[in-house]
């Protein structure tokens, strides 16, 4: 062993890391904020009684759900040049690959949560007077929010480990910098310090999704 | 107050208004019985905006919510205007409808400052004194989770009241509850008819619908058989379909 017995190689190593981890940091918070907000339009949208917006967005979510986000992140990097003729930033591709990736997903746990939300919510806001708006922001949409809590977890705590993805358009994220590691040393324990780095990680995104299901913990349905 | 002239609705091939027409005047209580499947929540569900009807008009104090036009389809108010006209409407479901993530005060509290632009002073001691006036001004805080299913209907009308409806609906209120409840829930709807307040009740209470409405409208099968003053449709005199419905009904 080259580093798990020898704590000053180790905290070289973490060192040489933390570069690849702010990276990682970043694609994981950039993703959340820009996919939950489209995942609830591209939500809304999907549910719209207008076929000419409903089926193109089903499409879009097919495709988004249906291909490998692998391969989504090089369309994003090598299309978006040549339709644009201008390069896109390797960090810029990536965080548009995986909001809309995620956006996808996210879309489709809003929906089942907005779909579960009983008639008669809406009713007793029509018969009140609420606008849909209204209805939308003071009666539906925190009653989702509490139902959706589990599910969005989950694509959370897979979001963690997916970031690991753009490393195959050279973004220098935590695995990037382990694999760096790794053949330099000819060690796979970077690897596995990488791995620690993850479950820390989600340890934290537990942790927050636990602190919130008991913040919304006050009424039950 | 509020008149329903010849409406019929269908849901696919089904006829359930067959050609509707009634009235309701400014301090009438109306109750509406039937059997289930005769169109009398539909009925109701269609004078507050819920169904959409094929065609007829329906009239809330004198103005339209819907007209049939030239071309035989129904001609709907919109937007704005008819959220407004819906406004002189209250309505109390069978099951309730409070919203489960506020509180009992928030549930009252906030339709009055989002529709009616009420100041949150103004609303909240509108709040209080409506769940003063249903027994439960000790119940302001809790959540409707908390609540038994009577105590959750008492809040539902005292919700409808904090918007000032002209006619207040209500969709079988008792229906989901057992006696006892029943009992509190029916019990604050005579306090209102006491008060003179305008109400149409769909109802499976017989002996409530006698002694609390002034008219009684009975359905069946998608029209109006009976509409008459509670003792004429219920009393003695009743007609052969009325004493066949009651008497299932154990009355």
């Amino acid at each position: 062993m080259r580093y798990f017995n020898n704590p000053e190689a180790m905290i070289k190593l973490i060192a040489a890391m933390q570069d690849g981890f702010a990276n990682t940091l970043a694609i994981f918070f950039l993703t959340l904020l820009f996919s939950i907000p489209l995942g609830m339009v591209v939500a809304l949208l999907r549910m719209s009684r207008r076929r000419m917006i409903s089926v193109p967005v089903s499409l879009y979510i097919l495709v988004m759900r249906g291909t490998p986000l692998m391969l989504q992140i090089f369309a994003i990097y090598f299309a978006i040049p040549m339709l644009l003729g201008q390069n896109l930033d390797r960090m810029a591709a990536t965080i548009l690959a995986f909001s809309l990736n995620y956006a996808a997903y996210f879309a489709e746990i809003f929906r089942g949560g907005m779909m579960s939300i009983p008639v008669g919510q809406h009713e007793a806001c029509q018969v009140l007077g609420f606008t849909k708006i209204q209805a939308f922001f003071h009666v539906v949409l925190p009653q989702v929010c509490k139902r959706v809590l589990l599910p969005v977890s989950n694509e959370v705590i897979t979001l963690v480990k997916d970031t690991s993805l753009a490393n195959i358009i050279a973004v220098s994220e935590l695995f990037r910098a382990a694999k760096n590691e790794a053949s330099r040393t000819a060690s796979v324990e970077p690897l596995f310090v990488a791995g620690l780095f993850y479950l820390a990680m989600n340890g934290v995104v537990t942790l927050v999704f636990s602190y919130l299901t008991r913040r919304f913990d006050y009424y039950k349905d | 107050m509020l008149q329903a002239i010849n409406v019929k609705k269908s849901f696919g091939e089904t006829g359930v208004l067959k050609g509707v027409s009634m009235r309701v005047s400014r301090g009438e209580v109306v109750a509406i019985i039937g059997r289930s499947g005769s169109g009398k929540s539909t009925l109701l569900r269609c004078m507050n905006n819920l169904e959409t009807i094929d065609s007829g008009e329906i009239r809330i104090g004198g103005e339209p919510l819907v007209t049939t036009g030239a071309d035989g389809k129904p001609v709907y108010k919109r937007d704005r205007e008819l959220r407004t006209l819906m406004l002189k409407m209250g309505m109390v479901f069978q099951d309730y409808n409070l919203f489960p993530h506020c509180s009992v005060l928030r549930n009252l509290v906030m339709p009055q400052t989002l529709v009616l632009r009420r100041s949150a002073e103004e609303a909240k001691s509108k709040a209080l004194s409506l769940l003063e006036k249903v027994g439960l001004l000790e119940k302001a805080n809790e959540y409707p989770c908390n609540l038994s299913g009577g105590q959750c209907q008492r809040v539902a009308i005292a919700r409808a009241l904090c918007m000032d409806p002209d006619i207040l609906c209500f969709d079988e209120p008792t229906s989901a509850l057992d006696p006892q409840l029943t009992h509190e829930v029916l019990s604050v709807i005579r306090a209102l008819a006491d008060e003179k307040r305008t109400m149409i009740v769909v109802t499976h209470e017989m002996n409530f619908a006698r002694d609390v409405a002034d008219r009684v409208i009975y359905m069946e099968n998608g029209l109006i058989v009976e509409d008459g003053p509670a003792r004429d449709v219920l009393g003695s005199s009743r007609s052969e379909a009325i004493r066949a419905f009651a008497g299932e009904a154990n009355y």
